[in-house]
C-alpha cells in the first residue's frame, strides 16, 4: 500500500477500504492546510518526503497500532503542492467499539507527526518562504 | 567502507546538496558520519542531535554503519 500521494486524499475511499460488517467503530482525523503560522497569514505550502522511508516508517505504525488495539488502520499523507484547506493528512481507524478507534486513530497522529520523514515549506503573504520547524518556539500563534 | 548520506529540507538548502558519499575507515558510527558532514561546507548548519535514520529506519548516534549503507540526516519533521 502506498501511503503517500501527490493526488487530493479520498477520505471515503479510506472509508470503504477498511469497513467490514464486524467494525461498528469508526473514526476518522483529517489534518488540513491552515492559513496562518506564528503569526504571519500563509498562502500554500509544500510537503517533502524521504519517500522509501517515510513509506516504510507509516507501514511500521500502522502495523504497531493494530497489534495494539482490536483495529484497522488506513492512512494517507500528501506530498507536493497543497492550498489553504487541503488535507494534508488522513486517518481512519475502524474498530467493533468506539474506544479503541478513538486510541488508535490519535495514536496514528501522534506517531505520524513523531516518526515520518516529511517537511513542509510554507509560502507566507509576505512574500517569505520558510521550512517549518515543529520544534522552533513560535507556535500555535 | 563507503556510505551515501542522505539530506533534506532546510539541510539540503545549506549544503547545497541532497547527497554526499563518503569513505570511512570501519568501525564507524552515526556520529562519525556527522563529524565528516559537518566539516564540509554548510555543514555547520546541522544541530548537535539531528535525527538521523540508516537504511530507512531512525537510527542513533551510537549505531553502527556499515559499508554501502544509506545515512539520512533528517531536519525536525513537519508531517501531518
Amino acid at each position: 500500500m502506498a501511503f503517500l500521494t501527490d493526488q487530493p486524499i479520498d477520505l471515503a475511499a479510506l472509508h470503504a477500504s477498511i469497513a467490514a460488517p464486524d467494525r461498528g467503530g469508526m473514526t476518522s482525523f483529517v489534518g488540513a492546510v491552515r492559513d496562518h503560522h506564528g503569526g504571519r497569514a500563509v498562502l500554500r505550502l509544500d510537503y517533502s518526503a524521504y519517500g522509501p522511508m517515510a513509506e516504510a516508517e507509516c507501514a511500521r505504525i500502522v502495523r504497531e497500532t493494530e497489534a495494539r488495539w482490536p483495529v484497522a488502520v488506513a492512512l494517507r499523507h500528501r506530498v507536493g503542492a497543497l492550498a489553504i484547506g487541503d488535507a494534508a493528512v488522513a486517518i481512519v481507524v475502524a474498530a467493533a467499539h468506539r474506544d479503541a478507534a478513538f486510541a488508535a486513530c490519535r495514536h496514528v497522529i501522534e506517531e505520524v507527526k513523531r516518526r515520518v520523514p516529511i517537511w513542509k515549506r510554507e509560502y507566507y503573504a509576505d512574500g517569505t518562504v520558510a521550512w517549518v520547524d515543529p520544534t522552533a518556539a513560535v507556535q500555535h500563534a | 567502507m563507503s556510505v551515501r548520506v542522505l539530506l533534506f529540507a532546510s539541510y539540503a538548502d545549506s549544503l547545497g546538496t541532497d547527497s554526499l558519499d563518503l569513505t570511512l575507515s570501519s568501525p564507524a558510527t552515526v556520529s562519525d558520519v556527522l563529524a565528516r558532514v559537518r566539516s564540509v561546507s554548510g555543514g555547520g548548519v546541522l544541530p548537535p542531535k539531528p535525527l538521523c535514520a540508516r537504511n530507512l529506519a531512525h537510527a542513533s548516534p551510537a549505531d553502527l554503519v556499515s559499508d554501502g549503507d544509506e545515512i539520512a540526516i533528517l531536519p525536525p519533521l513537519a508531517g501531518g
